[in-house]
């Protein structure tokens, strides 16, 4: 982390926050994962996924960054390395843990990261509902391509329509990096709506292919 | 969020002292054999019965009235087919649907037509559920760790198949209780297999583990790095294995032979045939087959070719899930570092072959593929233990999610989801006025209801009556570390709660449970019962004989209607006596002690009349104390 972002981190209300610890009642720090009193495990709080894994809030991450913190939260919150303890200290590493993963699935993946960003904006993160889709470009695009992906007849030409949408997807990471860095509400929300249309198609030839490799008979290996 | 710490609300009281509790092992508890090691300093050894045996086959056999386990009881296969079990993990959770699908492949008999609940297996005249024949087996596999190590052991980390649902893994804990261990964890046989592999190679990367066992099929990815397995992404097949390709082979071998509809117990040796043509064609090109069908010794030959041309469909099943698996972490078979083999089955050649084209590296087998699940648990267990840097971040196999209207499966946690994991979500009513609502839990892949598998319902009731689409009903799945489900449903405007850990409609109810646990108790309470009847017998009889003297030597003490009352008391007792019951033998002894009281009374004061006629204070302890023991 940068200095600057260091900053900004600090800056997050959250961060300051301060609350007594359950076990010994002394004052600790609302992301501290131990209170530095007893040593006793503390509760997951409110933060938000970014200031709970310790990385600058955004859309362009650092994923090989994002990886080390959660690997290094989870080495210490992990309900395997709380086998030994009180039910209740058990269960309270368990809701760390699983606060850790919530904050890591969600940024890890650009779409989610996306929605996630979309709605800390206070943006009703389109991505997230089956919303009618008002983009006729996509509209067209994608009857398009469900008519290929349904009469596709070999495995060389599904994959080629694979590699098709897979190429939009990564292109619309771009589109969502510069928009998100623009602020671009707008622009955010239909990429991200894009994307998520050419991860569905990806997904539904992926069903294809397992279809059409019973109907070919044969392991495709 | 907090909402694990409301489910689990905490009431235990903290664990003991380490040193307390005693060691901790690692169970592999397997289709075919069961393994059990330990972990002492991250090595890890196989714990082995007498004979130097690591495998103890997962075979039981009902013909006695204490279950055999082991090599003992697959001799009795052949003797007493419909009193042996094997491969009852394959059932573990397994409801009457799922049987269906596996019919004709299972050898044991599906006791009654049961639609609900896990199925159960009759056994000669007993009924059994899987989970008991599995404590069964878990039981053995105890006795043994406790005779190789020479102390006793009541902790273990288990393995089960990356692939096992919330019903399988439920139904393997249960076995576990019920043999008298405490589950430390259940880890994923894959996991445990890279543990071993990872610590004695110090590996880094990408690692795809193909375990071919018995009755499943399990691939996973794993990335390891300083000391973490990732699993990334897991699948396969819970109802494919090594028992296939001897099927295979022996539906062959009935085939050519034209043979129709063979015995039980001729199945069942033909299946041994099989499977043992299937170990040689590891290190030979043909095979013989010896077995007794219709009366007749036959011998039959299968070669190499001809076993790999009747189990290539099913090894390329095995590949097709492993592409599934490498799309789902969106990687390519190049970027696996290295293949890890699990599974006695994984020595079949025609296995190592395709899975060593499909990967383009000749897998990793230095470890013996059917200890090495077991030493990756001990190891485990010791980390959970001991302490210990390695950690491992597990998934969830299958998505789970409810049933909405029209059947309609809406997924609530995504399958490969790190675990543990809390999620929720908001549904509402579709009718004016509703006051209920049914919560169908499943699991599965697929969109409709009927095609994934029924995990459990419960009811949240009490809604107040709003207008249809009014009421918000938030539905919170939390899966722990083990893999096991807990839902929870509340209405947000009124607060109404219902909860559930999810016992599956497969697995065992609380009351089933519970049942079970008391029976194998029974024993144990019957016996301390019947000890207690004969000594409240002794005790009342003893106590009569001493009236009876005392009675006869200064009955002048009382008054008529006195002796009535202990006369009518001493009948009691007597009846009371012939009875099973015990309290009521107490009953009557107290009775007769209170109505005989003045008696006693009387006769302690003529006692110490006559002591105090010149007798030393020694004399009259010692006449009294004569006076007791009569």
């Amino acid at each position: 982390m940068s200095q600057s972002e260091h900053e900004r981190f600090n800056q997050s209300p959250e961060a300051g926050a301060v609350a007594p610890c359950w076990s010994c009642q002394q004052p600790v720090a609302a992301r501290a994962l131990f209170c530095h009193s007893c040593g006793a495990v503390q509760g997951p709080g409110q933060l938000n996924h970014f200031a709970r894994l310790g990385v600058a809030p955004g859309f362009d991450l650092d994923l090989d960054r994002l990886e080390k913190q959660y690997l290094g939260f989870q080495r210490a919150m992990h309900p395997d390395r709380f086998v030994t303890k009180s039910a209740k200290e058990r269960a309270i590493a368990e809701s760390q843990a699983v606060s850790m993963n919530a904050a890591y699935e969600t940024l890890k993946d650009p779409l989610r990261r996306a929605a996630y960003l979309l709605e800390l904006a206070g943006n009703t993160a389109a991505v997230d509902k089956d919303q009618t889709v008002h983009d006729p470009e996509l509209l067209i695009e994608a009857m398009e391509a469900r008519e290929a992906l349904s009469e596709v007849a070999s495995i060389d030409a599904l994959e080629k329509l694979q590699v098709e949408a897979g190429a939009k997807a990564i292109d619309l990471i771009a589109q969502l990096s510069k928009a998100f860095a623009a602020d671009d509400y707008d622009a955010a929300n239909k990429a991200a709506t894009r994307m998520k249309y050419w991860r569905k198609f990806l997904e539904e030839s992926r069903a294809r292919r397992v279809a059409l490799e019973d109907a070919l008979g044969e392991d495709g290996a | 969020m907090s909402t694990l710490l409301q489910i689990h609300e905490p009431g235990e009281t903290p664990a003991p002292h380490e040193q307390e509790r005693g060691i901790a092992i690692g169970i592999d508890l397997g289709t075919t054999n069961s393994v059990a090691a330990i972990a002492e300093q991250g090595k890890s050894e196989i714990l082995r019965d007498d004979h130097g045996d690591g495998l103890l086959p997962s075979i039981v056999a009902y013909t006695g009235p204490t279950p055999i386990v082991g090599r003992a009881a697959a001799e009795e296969l052949t003797r007493h087919p419909e009193l042996v079990v094997s491969s009852v993990k394959r059932l573990m959770g397994r409801g009457a649907a799922d049987i269906k699908a596996l019919s004709g492949t299972l050898p044991y008999e599906i006791h009654g037509d049961q639609q609900v609940g896990m199925v159960r297996l009759k056994i000669g005249n007993r009924v059994m559920s899987p989970v008991e024949v599995s404590a069964d087996i878990l039981r053995a596999i105890k006795a043994r760790a406790e005779a190789a190590l020479g102390q006793s052991v009541e902790r273990a980390v288990v393995t089960v198949p990356a692939y096992f649902d919330d019903a399988a893994r439920a139904a393997t804990k249960d076995a576990a209780k019920l043999a008298g261990l405490d589950v430390l964890r259940l880890v994923n046989e894959p996991t445990a297999a890279a543990l071993a592999y990872g610590l004695d190679h110090g590996a880094e990367g990408l690692y795809a583990v193909y375990d071919l066992g018995g009755g499943t099929f399990d691939i996973s990815l794993l990335r390891l790095q300083q000391g973490v397995f990732q699993v990334l992404s897991t699948g396969g097949d819970a109802a494919l294995g090594g028992d296939d390709f001897d099927h295979a082979i022996a539906e062959n071998v009935l085939r050519e032979a034209n043979i129709q509809a063979p015995s039980l117990t001729e199945a069942k040796t033909l299946l041994v045939a099989s499977r043992r043509a299937k170990e040689a064609l590891t290190s030979a090109q043909n095979a013989e087959l010896i077995f007794h069908i219709n009366g007749k010794d036959l011998r039959q030959s299968v070669d190499l070719a001809k076993f790999e041309s009747l189990i290539e469909s099913m090894v390329a099943r095995t590949l097709r899930a492993c592409r599934q698996v490498l799309e789902d972490a969106q990687v390519t078979a190049s970027e696996v570092k290295g293949v890890v083999l699990v599974g006695g089955s994984t020595r079949v050649l025609l296995v190592r072959r395709m899975v060593a084209k499909f990967f383009g590296r000749d897998p990793l087998s230095d470890i013996n593929p059917d200890e090495v699940v077991a030493a990756g648990a001990a190891l485990q267990a010791e980390a959970l233990t001991r302490g210990g840097d390695t950690l491992l971040l597990d998934v969830i196999p299958l998505s789970l999610g409810i049933e909405t209207v029209g059947g309609i499966v809406e997924k609530v946690i995504d399958r490969n989801t790190a675990i543990p994991v809390a999620k929720a979500q908001e549904f509402t009513t579709y009718q004016d006025g509703q006051t209920g609502m049914q919560i169908h839990i499943v699991q599965g892949e697929r969109e409709t209801v009927d095609a994934c598998r029924s995990l459990g319902r419960f009811e949240l009731t009490g809604i107040p009556p709003m207008a249809a689409g009014a009421a918000r009903i938030r539905i919170t799945f939390a899966v722990d570390a083990d893999g096991l489900l807990t839902v929870g449903a509340q209405e947000k405007t009124t607060g109404v709660k219902a909860e559930i850990a999810v016992k599956p409609s497969y697995g065992l109810g609380e009351d089933e449970m519970a049942d079970m646990l008391r029976d194998s108790l029974t024993h144990a309470r019957e016996d301390m019962e019947r000890r207690l009847l004969i000594e409240a017998r002794v005790e009342a009889e003893r106590m009569l004989l001493a009236l009876d003297a005392a009675l006869k030597s200064d009955g002048d003490l009382i008054a008529p209607s006195e002796r009535a009352g202990i006369d009518a008391a001493s009948g009691k007792v007597r009846k009371a006596m012939q009875g099973e019951d015990r309290d009521r033998i107490g009953a009557a002894v107290e009775a007769l002690e209170k109505a005989s009281h003045p008696f006693a009374q009387a006769r302690m004061d003529r006692a110490m009349e006559q002591a105090l006629k010149g007798h030393s204070l020694d004399e009259v302890e010692a006449s009294m104390a004569t006076d007791r023991a009569e």
